[in-house]
């Protein structure tokens, strides 16, 4: 089946570019606030988030953006047939007493952002964490998981599979909904 | 069907994922290129890991880990240990001095007691070579080879390429001289193996009555003068002297004195400065200094010991964790 478009590049640009300027509302000029994606999606948000933040004024060129790989964390070590590979993860600043931007691209279980909760306390006891993700797959949470910041809402069921694709790494901007055959059980 | 709901979600997150192709590690022999690559990878990510504030993961907080040491050893055990805590493993260690091995219960009798309190995986050093494939075949365990006579030492070879990866970029071309007791040395054989896979070239060194006669089957060169050898190398690699394996029973020295073997294939500054070039050096530990290697080479800036130490914990993390992953444990 074809997919069904969510976000076209027009509306993709709009999202983010607005999820900036309530990063910026509620962070000011980031003095004490860090984004950090979580690898291996949501890197390319933090990045893009960075990159439009700096566009609308210099001084967001200091912001801290670190990316956070959860593999290690995961609740379904051995309950996979094939073992999850490990991302890198960089964070070249301290997260101690800091206002954490947990970045992911899509909310659908809860769990990743679980795992990205434990992670992110090996680095230190931050003062805040906020959540932010382009796309939020509600009713389908299965942990008590709640977005700060939020690109767009989408409905969707078990079998739908949300794909976000980035230009600088799949060639266009755009959030696209497939529909499986099979029941994609996570 | 399994196998689609699984590679279904492996999509939405867009991960990569692998296996290695062994269940047990035993030997480098057993492993193929790509198992090494991925253990690598995976150390990559445990070296970043053993470096923050807080270096624990909980990946195998479910996961029982023995550690049978039927042979001395302080370096490879408590690196092992460390690793295992660091995966949030249980550990149960055991030593042969102070057990009933000495009482005379057979080796299978013995880990099968310890597997009778539900452990998963075994890390077992052992004077015979063959042990670990052995136990591997006998037990229902994951079965981590950590030394077994003088066949195998996998995860020192592992950790030995990955230090030298680490250290020039890449594994693959670089030439790679074993200097020492090759005979009696499962870390000669380990590295050979890891080596060749990794697509280096390696050459032994040491003296002939240490060097065995058709070791050049596996694909190495051969060279008894250690000058030539450094000249033509990269990367050195010092064995230890193994004192405690010369007796054959021959009641034959394989070489005359600790004295002679030290001018001849020992490293020290001198014979260094005499090159031209800069190359790497390793030791395996532990260093029998002013034999194979004298003090002010072993902590110079050429020598990468200390690193090898360090990426030892990484190797065996990502070693334990790829193995345990397999470990069916789906309720």
């Amino acid at each position: 089946m074809q997919p069904i478009e969510i976000l076209d590049t027009k509306q993709f640009q709009i999202a983010i570019k607005r999820l900036c300027h309530q990063l910026i509302e509620n962070h000011n000029l980031f003095e004490n606030a860090v984004l950090l994606g979580l690898q291996p999606r949501g890197i390319y948000l933090a990045n893009r988030l960075k990159e439009v933040l700096t566009q609308i004024d210099e001084q967001y060129t200091k912001v801290h953006c670190g990316h956070l790989d959860i593999t290690f964390f995961r609740d379904d070590f051995r309950r996979r047939e094939q073992l999850p590979t490990a991302n890198k993860t960089k964070i070249d600043f301290l997260i101690e007493g800091k206002n954490v931007i947990l970045i992911d691209d899509v909310l659908y279980t809860g769990r990743t952002i679980r795992a990205g909760l434990d992670a992110m306390l090996a680095y230190g006891r931050p003062k805040l964490v906020e959540l932010l993700v382009l796309i939020d797959r509600r009713f389908s949470r299965q942990l008590p998981i709640k977005p700060n910041y939020v690109g767009k809402v989408v409905d969707s069921i078990a079998t739908e599979r949300v794909s976000v694709e980035w230009e600088e790494h799949d060639g266009s901007d755009s959030v696209k909904l497939f529909t499986t055959e099979q029941d994609d059980e996570q | 069907m399994t196998e689609v709901i699984v590679l279904n979600s492996l999509q939405q997150s867009k991960m990569t994922s692998s296996n290695l192709s062994v269940n047990h590690l035993l030997g480098i022999k057993e492993l193929t290129s790509e198992d090494i690559e991925l253990i690598f990878a995976t150390a990559d990510n445990f070296k970043e890991v053993i470096n923050r504030p807080i270096k624990k993961v909980p990946s195998l907080r479910d996961i029982t880990i023995a550690n049978l040491f039927f042979e001395n050893s302080t370096r490879t055990k408590l690196s092992f240990e460390l690793a295992e805590k660091r995966l949030s493993a249980d550990v149960i260690n055991f030593s042969s001095g102070s057990s009933s091995v000495k009482k005379g219960e057979t080796l299978i009798d013995t880990v099968n007691n310890i597997l009778a309190m539900k452990v998963d995986l075994v890390v077992m050093r052992h004077p015979n070579p063959g042990a670990a494939r052995f136990l591997s075949q006998h037990v229902n365990a994951r079965i981590v080879n950590a030394g077994d006579g003088t066949h195998e030492h996998p995860t020192q070879a592992l950790l030995d390429a990955f230090s030298i990866r680490e250290k020039l970029g890449t594994v693959k071309g670089k030439k790679v001289v074993i200097v020492g007791d090759i005979t009696h040395s499962r870390v000669a054989l380990s590295n050979i193996y890891c080596l060749k896979k990794l697509g280096a070239e390696v050459m032994v060194c040491g003296p002939t009555t240490l060097v065995p006669k058709y070791i050049s089957q596996l694909g190495v060169l051969v060279e008894h003068d250690l000058m030539k050898a450094l000249a033509w190398c990269d990367v050195a690699n010092m064995l230890r002297i193994q004192l405690e394996r010369q007796d054959d029973g021959l009641n034959v020295p394989n070489f005359p004195s600790l004295r002679e073997y030290s001018m001849l294939f020992g490293l020290d500054k001198e014979k260094l400065d005499k090159l031209e070039k800069e190359i790497v050096v390793m030791h395996p530990g532990p260093i029998n200094r002013g034999v194979e290697i004298t003090s002010d080479v072993a902590d110079s800036k050429h020598a990468i010991i200390l690193n090898q130490v360090e990426n030892g914990v990484a190797i065996r993390m990502a070693v334990m964790y790829l193995l345990a992953g397999t470990i069916d444990k789906k309720v």
